[in-house]
């Protein structure tokens, strides 16, 4: 058989190509070239080579918002992961409730992210949020503004409230599909409820999981809208996380180029990262 | 080992069941034997499934009584009833090995590790799976997934009985009749009864010692192949099995005596006076061309390897007839002969008369 070759095919990928070019490619390859260069101003540039990199990289500053970035992404992961399985373990599985408790699982993923962060401020408010006030009421001395610890468990919080829904919903699509067949065989081989999560509806809800965790990884290590309506990266720079920390130098500073190579080295470590973390749990599928 | 008795059994998947139609079983009693071969057979929709959970104990029927010997264990949960059962999709355990499949309902149960070794390796044994203990359970093939829930279920020696619920519908075609064999001889290895269910009347037929046929939530007739192939108590099962199934067309009864068209045709049994609906049934391989007979016309031949399939029109009914291949089909204006033996007038769809018994 012969191939035709059709070289008209090409116009036929053109306009995702154009689209990828203009929403991506263009500005990655913008964000490439102030990274390799020096400006003092009046669109005077001068060649810079990988000063930038070796300057960030060397940076106590960006090495301890890397710090705090980790910190919170494996915090949130270690516990949005659990609660969000649990959660969808404890969900029903037929009936009215069904409904009631999905709308009530997706309604923290409909709100705005700053409006997330403007709910948490207020609410955490020492003076005047409902949480605030209770806690101090009941003897906590609580002020997210002014504690760098208080900060840090109103910020988890608040990312655990606002998306271990989202994991409820991706694992609990996982359990529904389990055929009843396999709880009915469970019954039958008398397998404790242990061994049933254990055996049966963890492994068939790995591959949302990893789903889950991925998308979960990458949101949390990107994020910026809630912690900086919340906190603003403070106490001090308590929870400055490295979007934030890239923020106030691109546009606190305007230093074009150190912040074009931090964001670089951002998105290679999130590429990395979940690259490893998709082999890692890709792992057992082919062997 | 257990007898199974099921007494006045009905069951309604509806908390009111109001008509006829909302009892997914309608008055069930059934005896099997400890250590027969058993086989539901009907098709989909007819309850067969629901008996089977509730005779594993999946289900709670909503009356009567299930007793394994003389013990009643209707509310009991199915891992108190010591019961196995093979789904129609292969059920395993993905991420362990097949040796850790078979060993779970052993470990489940507490039993010592060197008792597990040895259960497992027999049953592997059995179910030749020897080969495959180390691998992942999920990389199995289909037949193989279906063998390992088999041996789920050989693997613990207190089972009552081994049921089946239309285990073979995923298995590629030339595997069917391999692990319909194996079953066969597993069967007369181990002499678990084993309960099997399906709407394939081959698998029924090969499977089991003893059939029950079942329709709309009843058994129609409970018999061997034989017997349900010869002599058909209900139109239904004249119907069902077979392979074309039985030719069945309706007739008047004079004083006892089926007539077709005014003719008299002779038959096996007789049927009772002021009968409403009268049907006469006969298989499609006991009706002959014959020199003197019903005049018929040849509608249409299907040549099947072994067998020719006639479709003949005679006195207005359609009806099939077995030829053997090779045998010759006469061409025009042929006449029919049904052997008497194995004609049968069946009233209100229930065989009639003397020979039936209803």
């Amino acid at each position: 058989m012969n191939k035709t070759v059709n070289q008209k095919a090409w116009f036929l990928v053109l306009p995702v190509l154009l689209l990828v070019a203009f929403n991506a490619l263009i500005p990655l390859m913008t964000v490439v070239n102030y990274s390799v260069q020096e400006t003092f101003g009046d669109n005077n540039f001068f060649w810079a080579g990988v000063l930038w990199f070796e300057e960030v990289l060397r940076s106590e500053r960006f090495h301890s918002s890397l710090g705090r970035q980790l910190f919170f992404t494996f915090s949130i992961l270690l516990i949005e992961i659990p609660l969000g399985v649990a959660i969808a373990l404890a969900m029903p599985r037929k009936g009215v409730w069904v409904s009631v408790c999905l709308v009530l699982m997706a309604m923290p993923l409909l709100i705005p992210w700053n409006v997330v962060g403007a709910m948490w401020n207020i609410f955490a408010l020492p003076e005047i949020g409902l949480l605030g006030n209770t806690l101090n009421a009941l003897g906590i001395d609580y002020n997210f503004t002014r504690q760098p610890v208080a900060a840090w468990v109103t910020l988890i919080a608040m990312d655990v409230w606002h998306w271990t829904s989202l994991v409820v919903l991706l694992a609990y699509a996982g359990l529904v599909s389990i055929p009843d067949a396999y709880y009915q065989a469970a019954k039958i081989d008398g397998a404790s409820s242990w061994a049933i999560f254990r055996f049966i509806q963890l492994p068939k809800m790995k591959r949302v999981l990893t789903i889950a965790i991925l998308l979960r990884f990458m949101d949390s290590f990107n994020i910026y809208t809630e912690p900086f309506v919340l906190t603003g990266g403070g106490p001090g720079n308590s929870t400055t996380l490295l979007s934030i920390d890239l923020v106030k130098i691109a546009l606190g500073q305007f230093d074009l180029g150190p912040a074009a190579a931090m964001s670089l080295i951002y998105f290679l470590i999130i590429l990395l990262l979940s690259w490893i973390f998709y082999t890692l749990m890709m792992r057992n599928e082919d062997q | 080992m257990a007898k199974i008795t099921l007494s006045n059994m009905r069951h309604s998947y509806l908390a009111q069941p109001s008509s006829d139609d909302d009892w997914a079983l309608k008055q069930l009693d059934l005896e099997w034997e400890d250590g027969g071969a058993y086989a539901l057979l009907g098709p989909s929709g007819c309850g067969k499934t629901t008996l089977l959970n509730i005779i594993s104990g999946l289900l709670v029927p909503s009356h009567g009584k299930i007793l394994f010997d003389e013990t009643d264990v209707s509310h009991l949960p199915p891992n108190k009833r010591h019961i196995a059962q093979v789904f129609q999709f292969p059920v395993i355990y993905d991420t362990m090995t097949v040796y850790d499949n078979l060993a779970f309902p052993l470990r489940n149960r507490g039993v010592d590790e060197k008792t597990v070794d040895a259960r497992v390796r027999e049953v592997a044994e059995m179910t030749d799976l020897t080969q495959m203990l180390k691998r992942r359970a999920s990389k199995l093939t289909a037949d193989g997934k279906q063998k390992i829930s088999l041996g789920r279920g050989m693997v613990r020696t207190d089972v009552n009985a081994i049921l089946f619920d239309e285990p073979l519908t995923v298995i590629d075609p030339h595997l069917k009749f391999q692990l319909r064999s194996k079953l066969k001889e597993l069967h007369h290895r181990v002499k678990r009864t084993m309960i099997y269910v399906t709407h394939d009347q081959t698998e029924a037929l090969t499977f089991a010692d003893k059939v029950v046929v079942m329709n709309m939530g009843k058994v129609v007739q409970t018999g061997t192949p034989v017997d349900l192939f010869e002599k058909p108590q209900h139109t239904f099962v004249g119907h069902f099995i077979g392979s074309p199934g039985m030719n069945i067309f309706p007739c008047d009864v004079h004083s006892g005596q089926a007539y077709v068209g005014g003719e008299k045709i002779a038959t096996a049994n007789i049927a009772g006076e002021n009968v409403s609906r009268a049907e006469i049934g006969i298989r499609p391989e006991f009706i002959s061309f014959s020199d003197d007979g019903l005049p018929a016309r040849i509608m249409r031949v299907s040549d099947t390897g072994r067998f020719n399939i006639v479709e003949a029109e005679c006195m207005g009914q359609s009806l099939k007839l077995l030829i053997d291949e090779g045998a010759e089909i006469p061409a025009d204006n042929v006449k029919l002969n049904f052997d008497p033996a194995n004609t049968r007038i069946y009233v209100d769809g229930w065989l009639s008369g003397s020979e039936g018994a209803q």
